[in-house]
């Protein structure tokens, strides 16, 4: 895709190899001067790291402070570094870290090719060629000549493909995955998710996975953690050392 | 973070600054209520505090009946309209039946409220269409001498507030309705073996309730110090005490200011007893309805309930349509005795007359109506956005508007205009503001904002804000996200708070009247003045003139939507 | 072809010197600084707008002044006269005591006792109009407005007085009706539920009480002069008797009243009511001419008299146009004026010129009038009962809201 490259900015190209990929500096998250969750990680580009625990663990929360989305009464330590750039101070929209949740949120009020549009980077000009880099993102992920639909019209499996589309064609510096095939049957599950993976490796963009599912960690390949594991309201199993001691992988993903 | 925080504050800042905002005027004006009520109006030779305003008030003969008919018309019509709504969609949701009051809807809204009491009065008073009917069969030659249009109890004027009341409650529950999942839920209450009613009052309807409450509680403060209504329809000997109030402001005897002060005082004390009363109410209701539905009662077989359950709505609407029809009739009759069904013959002399000189009036009228609803249309966005962005995202349906907030929006609803409205004259002639087209909108603004925040905030709220997340994680700022995501996903709700905001303003007299100082006529104050004259064919006309521009406003809100974006089908059900 | 001009505008001139002359034969120097200084200036005139007749008349006025002195009229229509009040009121309790929003108000009675006791209206100007000349000042109402003087504060507009309405067609005959307030509590019980009064403080309902108290008060003279609370009750006994015996006759057994003229209007011609009244002896014709009222209805009066009243106009204090506000005062003083007035094709409101200082075409032209055939002849609207002093109205309102009004 020499679309993309020609778009990208030069500095994520010259990015060195100590700095490439996403990497979680000292993390530490805390309400009300409780701790939440700790972390310290790399995610090199084309990995998946897997972030898993139970609901109310804290993965939502890591999610929306990577994302830019953390609620101001949460207080927040460490940083984010995006090939090389520190975005924790950045807003949402500067940050170009690609979302994909577990409902397609599609754009109820556009076709398609318009959700496809709006994602889009300006840089690209001049209509005909909007619209032929929209049908050709359409066409690698399965769905040519559906630019026109109705996105109420999709089936679910077809959606979350439209979703992951949109979420490539912004041509994202990582991708945050918010549980995003949790509402798809079995045999969709599988291929959504082998699509979304091979993507994520073909484009070289480190991604984090947040889900319940051993399934989609094994799919994903990559490092797996385990959050707040004793659950809520234990005050222990939040404790940076903690989970240091619960995440044999560290090591290998700081390496 | 700390760009966060002060954003974080900044937005709390806008949060409120956009309520203060919307009440100071009402809040200035009630202190140009307040001080007369403690006798204190130099203007008027009124130079020491003293409680004899309040004495003067206490001593009006029939003051008690004149305040519980009020405190009456408050509970009675609130209670009734919803109950008919509930029932309504209960029997009726996601049926044809629904579909058709959805249509019919338009009309029912933009008919002002005065025209809907004359169309009503037209219809009930011994000399109306009812008794036209009967006087053949009953022989009657003259109106039987009965006490319809203004009985003691108030029943009529409850009555026509109830007609106009049960299709504004219905609009904002046909917006509430998607957020609270009703197929899903009736599906399972259907699977547990309970009857279609009792699945929707059980499953959906606190849902619904829930997201109409503020609309529900505007009701109750609205027929508590209702005016023109109660002038057409309610009893006179003595008036409900919001009428009194306005005869004793109008008094040219100006020393009964004072006692109209703290009248206007007591009848803010009977809106807010209406309001706790109501709450007191709902609490009762949600008990008896756990203990029903821990009871188990299914009603399956509730078809003649259901039946009946269209009555409330069906009654109505047919007697404002009757109504309307009635006016029609009147507008374009000549002279027309009882009991002739039908005018014996036809002029178009009044509507040519009308036609005339309405132009002027209906230009005003629309661009008082049009500037107001899109300024509280811009406020009211600013203000739910930045509420909105209050809350992190994970508890997005836990936002609303605090009750501080939401007191503050609706103060103009809820405190009797004709009690603060002279104190925000005296205030705007001090500033040495001249009336104006601008002036005057900004006045309608402050009881346009207040239906503009009701019919937009729990959309506002209802929508997923994880568009908005994705969004600007494609790189969208967040003002491009409104325009491009938020307002066009909320399409209908916008326009149809915009509409009902334009009909708001349209409907506006008082205000227009003293805050215009009669400088900019529209079409309300000309229909106003010319009823006192009380030729029915002028009232006819002029009633039907004051409904055209809301209902093309209302019409248009229905349809513009299916327009814009006919092809996407999620919108359609939204 | 100049000379043509110079012909043309010589017969443009003469016409406007005729029209000038008409209006103002002696052309004296102060009110033509009225009418300099009011040129270009623009009246707001606050005035009941519950008629089209009259307010298309008032539209015709604003013509006219604009025409002929290049003044801007605009009719700020009302629907009660207490919203002007108030206005002026919120004006001077905003201290903005120049540049108010009106300049001129179409009033009388209480409204205007209110206005001058606080300080309302602008200083004496009624007699100074160039067109007061022609005003029947041998009419007490004309100068004292409900036993106030007016000082000039208002200049008079029309007159009025209390007539009866009936339908001949379901009552029979006009002088078979009653001629007294005894007849007519005799006439109500023998016809229960055909007679009303709309409810005080209504001006109408009001008036009719007053009507009823002068013709049964022991001593007239002492409506004359202030309540006087020591002998309220004694004075007002006969009237309350009265009420009382009527009540259980009235429409809807007097459990609800009309709210004003307009609702008795209807009701008459809905067939509810048999006996109405009103202030405008041409209201019955003018009803008829709308549509609004059959064309059998008839016009009566009191043997012993009715009721009558002079209605005005008068200017703010903080008026911004005094000067265009006199002249438009003025013009509706004009025989022109008033003789379209009282033609009931326009209106039908009666003059208050005195027909002894008119030219004779004039006093032709207002004896031609075709007053229409419900409308009594000037000759026939019996005496004219003077109205109490304000006090009264206040005090009696008072009392009849205790009685009858919870």
């Amino acid at each position: 895709m020499n679309l993309h490259q020609s778009a990208r900015t030069p500095a994520s190209g010259a990015a060195s190899d100590a700095e490439g990929g996403l990497i979680l500096r000292d993390v530490e998250i805390s309400l009300d001067g409780r701790s939440l969750l700790a972390l310290d990680r790399r995610v090199l580009p084309g990995e998946t790291l897997t972030v898993m625990g139970p609901s109310g663990s804290g993965k939502s929360t890591l999610f929306a402070f990577v994302a830019g989305f953390l609620d101001p009464a949460f207080t927040a330590r460490g940083k984010v570094l995006l090939g090389g750039r520190d975005v924790s101070g950045l807003t949402p929209q500067e940050r170009r870290i690609g979302l994909l949740f577990q409902d397609a949120l599609l754009f109820p009020h556009m076709s398609v090719g318009e959700n496809l549009l709006f994602a889009l980077p300006a840089a690209l000009k001049g209509r005909r060629a909007r619209g032929e880099a929209a049908e050709r993102m359409l066409a690698e992920v399965g769905l040519a000549g559906m630019f026109l639909r109705d996105p109420a019209t999709l089936s679910g499996g077809q959606a979350a493909r439209v979703a992951l589309a949109r979420t490539l064609l912004a041509e994202p510096q990582a991708l945050l995955l918010d549980e995003p095939f949790s509402r798809l049957d079995q045999e969709l599950r599988e291929t959504t998710r082998d699509l979304v993976f091979a993507r994520i490796a073909e484009r070289k963009i480190p991604a984090i996975l947040v889900t319940h599912d051993p399934a989609d960690a094994a799919a994903a390949g990559g490092d797996v953690v385990v959050i707040g594991a004793a659950g809520r309201g234990d005050e222990h199993a939040r404790q940076p050392g903690a989970e240091r001691a619960e995440t044999p992988l560290r090591a290998r993903a700081l390496r | 973070m700390s760009a966060d925080v002060s954003s974080r504050s900044s937005r709390a800042a806008v949060a409120f600054a956009v309520p203060l905002f919307l009440a100071l005027p009402v809040g200035v004006g009630l202190i140009g209520v307040v001080l007369p009520a403690f006798g204190y109006l130099p203007a008027l030779g009124g130079d020491a505090f003293s409680l004899k305003p309040f004495r003067h008030l206490f001593a009006q003969p029939g003051l008690a009946a004149s305040a519980l008919l009020s405190h009456a018309s408050g509970l009675v019509t609130t209670a009734i309209s919803t109950l008919g709504v509930a029932l309504f969609l209960a029997a009726f949701h996601g049926t044809a039946v629904e579909r058709i009051a959805r249509r019919a809807l338009a009309p029912l809204l933009a008919v002002p409220h005065a025209a809907a009491a004359f169309g009503l009065a037209f219809l009930i008073a011994p000399s109306g269409l009812i008794f036209r009917l009967l006087a053949a069969p009953f022989d009657l030659d003259r109106p039987p001498d009965l006490l319809i249009i203004g009985d003691p109890f108030g029943l009529a004027m409850m009555a026509g507030l109830i007609a106009k009341e049960m299709p504004f409650l219905l609009l904002v529950a046909f917006a509430a309705l998607p957020q609270a999942d009703p197929r899903r839920r009736m599906q399972l209450a259907a699977s547990l073996g309970y009857g279609r009613m009792a699945g929707f009052l059980h499953t959906v309807w606190p849902g619904v309730y829930r997201q109409i409450r503020l609309p529900v509680l505007a009701v109750a403060a609205y027929a508590s110090g209702v005016v023109d209504v109660a002038l057409i329809l309610g009893p006179s000997l003595p008036a409900p005490l919001a009428v009194r109030l306005v005869s004793w402001m109008n008094d040219p005897d100006l020393s009964l200011r004072f006692m109209a002060s703290a009248g206007a005082l007591l009848q803010l004390a009977i809106t807010g007893l209406v309001l706790l009363l109501w709450f007191v109410g709902e609490r009762l209701v949600g008990r008896i309805r756990r203990s029903v539905g821990a009871g188990g009662w299914r009603l399956s077989g509730d078809g003649a309930l259901r039946a009946a359950s269209c009555i409330p709505v069906a009654l109505s609407g047919g007697a404002i349509f009757f109504g309307l029809f009635w006016l029609l009739l009147w507008s374009v009759a000549g002279f027309w005795a009882f009991p002739a069904i039908l005018p014996p013959s036809v002029s178009l002399q009044t509507w040519g007359r009308a036609l005339e000189s309405a132009g002027g009036p209906l230009a005003t009228t629309f661009l008082v109506a049009i500037l107001s609803a899109s300024a509280a249309l811009v406020l009211v966005v600013v203000l739910l956005e930045a509420r909105r962005r209050q809350f992190r995202a994970s508890a997005a349906r836990a936002v609303r508007l605090s009750s501080v907030m939401a007191g503050l929006i609706y103060l103009p609803l809820i405190v009797p205009q004709i009690a603060f409205i002279f104190g925000l004259q005296v205030t705007i002639l001090a500033l040495g503001l001249t009336p104006s087209l601008l002036l005057l909108s900004a006045v309608h603004l402050v009881f346009v904002a207040p239906y503009v925040a009701l019919a937009l905030a729990d959309p506002w709220f209802a929508v997923d804000p994880r568009y908005d997340q994705v969004a600007a994680s494609l790189g969208h700022g967040s003002l491009k996200t409104l325009f491009r995501i938020r307002l066009p996903i909320l399409t209908h709700a916008v326009l149809t708070a915009l509409a009902i905001g334009f009909a708001t303003s349209v409907g506006q007299y008082l205000p227009t009247v003293l805050i215009g100082a009669g400088r900019l006529p529209t079409i309300t104050t000309e229909a106003v003045a010319l009823a006192s004259g009380g030729n029915r064919r002028v009232i006819g006309a002029y009633a039907l003139l004051q409904t055209l521009l809301p209902f093309l406003a209302f019409t248009l809100s229905g349809t513009l939507p299916r327009l814009l974006s006919g092809r996407r089908l999620a919108m359609k059900r939204r | 072809m100049v000379q043509i001009r110079v012909a043309a505008m010589a017969v443009a001139a003469s016409v406007m010197i005729a029209g000038a002359a008409r209006a103002d034969q002696a052309p004296d120097p102060a009110w033509q600084t009225v009418l300099d200084e009011a040129k270009g200036e623009t009246v707001y005139f606050d005035a009941w707008g519950g008629s089209q007749n009259i307010n298309d008349y008032i539209d015709w006025v604003g013509d006219e002044v604009s025409k002929r002195f290049g003044v801007t009229l605009k009719h700020v229509k009302l629907d009660d006269t207490a919203a002007a009040v108030s206005t002026v009121v919120a004006e001077k309790a905003a201290g903005k005591n120049d540049g108010g929003s009106i300049d001129l108000i179409w009033i009388n009675g209480e409204n205007f006792a209110a206005m001058q006791e606080q300080g309302l209206l602008a200083k004496g100007f009624a007699t100074d109009l160039a067109n007061w000349r022609y005003v029947d000042t041998k009419n007490p109402s004309v100068t004292v407005d409900f036993t106030l003087p007016t000082k000039g504060q208002e200049s008079p507009w029309g007159g009025a007085k209390l007539v009866f309405f009936s339908d001949t067609a379901r009552s029979g005959p006009v002088d078979a009706m009653p001629k007294s307030a005894d007849e007519l509590l005799a006439w109500a019980k023998a016809h229960p539920g055909r007679f009303s009064y709309p409810a005080p403080p209504d001006f109408i309902g009001s008036s009719f009480l007053k009507q009823v108290l002068i013709e049964k008060v022991a001593d007239p003279a002492v409506l004359q002069k202030p309540v006087d609370e020591a002998s309220f009750e004694t004075v007002t006994k006969p009237l309350w008797d009265w009420l009382d015996a009527i009540q259980p006759v009235l429409w809807r057994s007097g459990r609800d009243h009309p709210q004003n003229y307009p609702a008795m209007k209807q009701l008459l011609a809905d067939g509810e009511l048999d006996i109405i009244f009103a202030f405008n002896p041409a209201e019955a014709s003018s009803g008829i001419a709308a549509g609004e009222l059959p064309d059998t209805v008839r016009s009566f009066v009191f043997s012993t008299g009715t009721l009558g009243n002079t209605h005005f106009v008068a200017i703010p204090y903080n008026s911004s146009a005094k000067a265009a506000a006199k002249v438009v005062a003025n013009f509706l003083i004009s025989p022109e004026a008033q003789l379209r007035k009282e033609d009931p094709r326009y209106w039908g409101d009666p003059t208050v010129l005195a027909m002894d200082t008119l030219p004779q075409e004039d006093r032709d032209a207002f004896a031609e009038i075709d007053r229409g055939i419900a409308t009594l002849p000037p000759s026939k609207l019996g005496p004219v009962l003077a109205e109490p002093h304000p006090s009264w109205m206040n005090r009696i309102e008072e009392e009849w809201k205790k009685r009858y009004g919870g």
